[in-house]
């Protein structure tokens, strides 16, 4: 290597990096989540406003919104939950590919907001894993980036290969 | 508007309709056996073509008659909405003629107050729950219903069993959590009305 190279050379090292496996998994998979856009109320439309131009949730690389479970990794609960719709939340939960993680968006999701009625189920973890609570009603879609930072940084710390190797993660808070 | 002619010639012509007191527009009471034919004849020769509303009220458990139910028309000739007030004889299964196939409107007005109520609209063409899920035990708008509900297993068995989740009354601290109308619109968020008790210690009887 001469003096005046500062970038990385590869090669030098013949196109081998050492790394743990762990860090390049959660790399590639913490700027890739695909979102499932579960929109119940009006979260949904905070939840719009934050894949559109001015907030630009692509600018993360989690932009590719699917409305297949089959396609996506993180569900965001923006609404709502009643109990009538609790099953399809936990059905669509369940279509969707391990690794997932749920975002509950907005205070509905998270606790029942303040539907403290007989036909809301009082925040959604009851029946999913939450990863991430947004606060808010609805929150801003400032909120909403910041709480799917804090998901990638979440991402970034898991134990993946231990995860691969072991049971499909079905754990369900109670 | 509505004039004096009208109304008139509305009470000579059904029998079982009289005034009711009102403060808005114009209300009928109306016999249950007599309001599809009253509604016909709205409908087809006073221009009350259109449906707005149609629901029921529970009078509370101790009334007389404890179940009503109201329509209310409008006329775009007339520009003037009417109220028609029906009460229900059964107390303990109440049930009232369907009017879907006068205002095909009617049909999910009357689920909704099959689902709330339990009001049977007898000839309804498709009576069953619009809001609750299928085989829900209660109707949520009775008076002897309360707020927060009643346990009760999650529609789905095979979710319920997994999860272990089912139909919890909601957490009531301090509520139910209701808006003042008095005072500036910033503070009048709903809130909880008497925040002496908690989930923790019991409501002061």
């Amino acid at each position: 290597m001469t003096a005046n190279e500062v970038a990385y050379n590869g090669k030098v090292e013949g196109d081998v990096i050492v790394t743990k496996a762990d860090a390049v998994i959660n790399w590639i998979r913490k700027h890739s989540v695909w979102p499932m856009p579960m929109g119940l109320a009006c979260c949904a439309i905070e939840l719009m406003a934050s894949a559109a131009s001015r907030y630009d949730i692509s600018r993360f690389g989690m932009e590719v919104m699917r409305f297949s479970p089959r396609q996506s990794d993180c569900m965001i609960v923006a609404g709502t939950v009643t109990y009538k719709m609790a099953e399809v939340v936990r059905r669509i939960y369940d279509q969707m590919g391990d690794p997932k993680w749920v975002v509950a968006m907005g205070a509905c999701a998270s606790t029942g907001g303040m539907y403290r009625s007989y036909a809301v189920m009082q925040g959604v973890d009851t029946i999913v894993p939450v990863d991430v609570y947004v606060s808010g009603c609805p929150p801003r879609p400032e909120a909403l980036l910041d709480a799917m930072m804090k998901l990638q940084d979440k991402i970034g710390g898991e134990s993946s290969v231990q995860n691969l190797k072991g049971e499909p993660n079905t754990a369900v808070a109670s | 508007m509505i004039d004096q002619d009208f109304t008139e010639s509305l009470l000579s012509r059904f029998k079982s309709v009289t005034k009711r007191h009102h403060e808005d527009c114009l209300t009928l009471e109306c016999d249950s056996s007599e309001v599809a034919e009253l509604l016909f004849h709205l409908r087809d020769e006073e221009t009350f073509d259109l449906m707005v509303d149609l629901t029921a009220i529970d009078h509370g458990e101790l009334a007389e008659i404890r179940f009503s139910v109201v329509s209310h028309l409008y006329s775009r000739i007339h520009r003037d909405y009417l109220r028609i007030h029906s009460i229900c004889g059964d107390n303990e299964s109440p049930s009232f003629p369907s009017v879907s196939s006068i205002f095909p409107a009617a049909n999910w007005h009357e689920r909704e107050a099959y689902d709330m109520f339990g009001i049977h609209f007898t000839d309804h063409p498709n009576l069953k729950r619009i809001l609750m899920w299928d085989g829900y035990p209660y109707y949520p708008l009775r008076k002897d219903f309360p707020l927060a509900g009643i346990e009760t297993p999650l529609p789905a068995d095979d979710v319920a069993e997994v999860t272990q989740a089912s139909v919890d009354p909601a957490p009531m601290m301090g509520g139910p959590f209701v808006s003042t109308i008095d005072g500036n619109m910033s503070d009048s968020e709903p809130r909880a009305k008497d925040e002496s008790w908690t989930e923790e210690t019991e409501k002061p009887s």
